[in-house]
């Protein structure tokens, strides 16, 4: 059977490396430090929807972002690994949204596109970690759930088998189609920027990019595949009230910097005098023994 | 009404440590909120689970038993929990952050459009005062967690939704019983009355659970390996060192990532929260978010080549040196000074 899949997907700062200059002096973030990165565990739900594009031949994927304009990167990174089409999702509206608003625009705009099997995302976002907003969209559109997965096993007869990671083991689980799957940073990796699609799909801009960026060669816009749509708040039929800060139940009440009280350490070498040293001195106080 | 409500992971028949450790964080919410504790449990064959409940203070224990509602499947669950929390509007409602748990709760919270705050380490109650619409607010929950990889701590509050729902890592609080004899009231829900047969779309077909081989939450000895091991085979030094000192092996999520070590030794905000005896930290740069897991160590061995390393800040000896150069002299010389 040929599948209709949506990948949400999600531009995020890098969480992971964070360097000295990442915190300001008073203690917020210095985004322009972070570079912006298609959300790692996000890559290992697209591989799931490519692999099932390849057992499914007449499948399509298609990403689905959420974000401010410069999040087109995602979806144009999406069409160079071998996605089929994609969608922004953006307004200003959005703005400041928690992840129930967030998974309430997001159902709306898959709503939209309308035709759908399986949607994938990954487990969870590197900047909050929460895994929310899979469940939340899943329970918002009325499907089931299959969360922490680590392989797609089969598709067949509108069900679909599903590997996944539970606390302490794994489990074998088998649930039907319509679903929304959460996929885990230990499945299998994203494939690499195919060269070919690349190509195809360098020039690939949303309406707004082409209007400020200008048009190198306008002709090739009128094939409509190099155009990726914007979705606003009014095209999905959101509204205004679910969406963003308005939304949002949960409201940040503060944000602390982590300072970790310093101790003052004792330096000491490689030598063996010095790690013979210190090992009689954990045995002498009983440390170890 | 507005009581204070936990919802119980059980393993077959046994109440998970985290939901044990919220029961006792729940009472003394409670306590400060002059409200019951109510705690929720759902599965098969739970006759006598109570004996395991009320004595951390649990007024009032809902138990649904039926024999499909375990292993655990997120629709069931959810509908329980909805249909419950609509009838009895509790104030607050926790849950483990574990799978399960993380499954759960944004499933019953976008149902409620209640507001749900994942993976807390604290929780406190506390006032909120919104200037911009002039409104003032008693004993809300804050709801702290760490945001941003683990780079800053958030305070989240959901001033007007109810309940205020939150997720908690497993091993930030401490359970602790009551009173054994804690008298609580046990209440059997009709199954029927809560779950349609249309929610037992998936079904589990198999099922391995694996008892960890090791203890790492316990141990009062961690020999913690980062990125700097470099490798899987150089981990196999922090073995050998462990076995020596009786200590079991960490690892930071560098490590994990790399697939140095598996998921299940990784300490740090993303991993389990260790307060060893002696914790030594191997090739570990020390990111917050692994400092927030191991930070309350007794004391603290860094071995690491790069001098200015973060985790030295906070370490009580600092050895300059790899890996591969010092865990082998440890291992040397414990032995040789240990009989």
């Amino acid at each position: 059977m040929s599948l209709k899949i949506v990948v949400l997907a999600k531009q995020v700062p890098d969480t992971r490396n964070v360097g000295k200059d990442a915190m300001k002096e008073d203690g917020t973030i210095n985004r322009a430090a972070l570079p912006a990165i298609f959300n790692p565990e996000d890559l290992n739900a697209l591989e799931q929807a490519l692999r099932l594009k390849d057992a499914h031949p007449g499948s399509t994927v298609t990403i689905l972002t959420m974000g401010p304009g410069r999040a087109a990167d995602i979806v144009r990174e999406g069409l160079f690994r071998g996605a089929d089409t994609g969608y922004l999702l953006t307004d200003r509206a959005f703005a400041g949204a928690d992840t129930l608003a967030t998974s309430y625009a997001i159902a709306m705009a898959i709503r939209k596109i309308k035709d759908y099997d399986i949607i994938l995302g990954g487990r969870q976002a590197i900047d909050g970690d929460t895994a929310q907003v899979g469940p939340q969209v899943a329970e918002k559109l009325g499907l089931t759930q299959i969360t922490y997965a680590e392989e797609i096993l089969k598709v067949e007869n509108n069900r679909i088998t599903v590997k996944r990671h539970i606390d302490g083991g794994i489990e074998t689980v088998e649930g039907p189609l319509p679903i929304v799957l959460t996929v885990n940073g230990s499945a299998a990796p994203c494939r690499p920027r195919n060269a070919k699609l690349v190509q195809k799909y360098k020039y690939a801009k949303t309406a707004t990019e082409q209007k400020e960026e200008g048009l190198a060669f306008p002709e090739l816009y009128e094939k409509g595949y190099l155009s990726i749509p914007e979705l606003s708040v009014s095209c999905v039929n959101g509204d205004l009230a679910q969406c963003g800060l308005s939304g949002s139940p949960t409201k940040v009440k503060a944000i602390q910097n982590i300072v970790f009280q310093s101790k003052e350490s004792k330096a000491l070498t490689g030598s063996d005098d010095d790690v013979e040293e210190l090992v009689v001195e954990l045995l002498d106080n009983h440390t170890i023994g | 009404m507005n009581n204070l409500f936990v919802y119980l992971e059980i393993e077959e028949q046994t109440v998970a440590e985290v939901s044990q450790e919220l029961l006792t964080k729940g009472r003394s919410l409670a306590n400060q909120l002059n409200c019951q504790l109510e705690a929720i449990a759902i599965g098969s064959n739970l006759a006598g689970i109570e004996s395991q409940v009320l004595p951390y203070g649990v007024d009032k224990l809902h138990v649904f038993d039926a024999p499909d509602l375990y292993p655990y499947t997120s629709l069931p669950h959810t509908a329980i929990l909805v249909k419950l929390f609509e009838e009895e509007k509790p104030q607050i409602a926790l849950m483990g952050a574990t799978v399960i748990g993380r499954d759960l709760g944004p499933r019953v919270s976008s149902a409620l459009i209640s507001g749900l705050t994942a993976d807390c380490t604290s929780l406190e109650i506390g006032p909120h005062e919104d200037k911009k619409q002039g409104k003032t607010y008693e004993n809300l929950l804050y709801q702290i967690r760490p945001a941003f990889g683990g780079n800053i701590v958030a305070t989240i509050i959901n001033p007007d939704n109810r309940p205020q729902m939150a997720t908690v890592r497993e091993g930030v609080m401490k359970k602790e019983i009551l009173d054994p004899n804690y008298k609580g009231e046990v209440i059997q829900h009709k199954i029927g009355d809560y779950v349609t047969d249309a929610d037992f779309v998936v079904k589990v077909i198999e099922r391995h659970i694996q008892k960890a081989d090791h203890n790492l939450k316990g141990s009062p000895i961690i020999i913690a390996g980062g990125y700097g091991v470099g490798s899987k085979e150089n981990f196999q030094l922090l073995f050998n060192l462990a076995k020596e000192l009786h200590g079991e092996v960490g690892a930071s999520r560098a490590a994990v990532d790399a697939g140095f070590a598996d998921h299940d030794r990784q300490i740090g905000q993303t991993g389990v929260t260790v307060r060893p005896k002696l914790y030594i930290a191997c090739g570990i740069s020390g990111q917050i978010q692994h400092i927030a897991g191991m930070q309350e160590s007794s004391m603290i061995i860094s071995i690491n080549n790069d001098p200015n390393a973060p985790i030295n800040t906070i370490a009580d000896y600092v050895i300059n040196g790899t890996v591969e150069e010092v865990v082998p002299k440890l291992i040397k010389f414990y032995k040789k000074n240990s009989k």
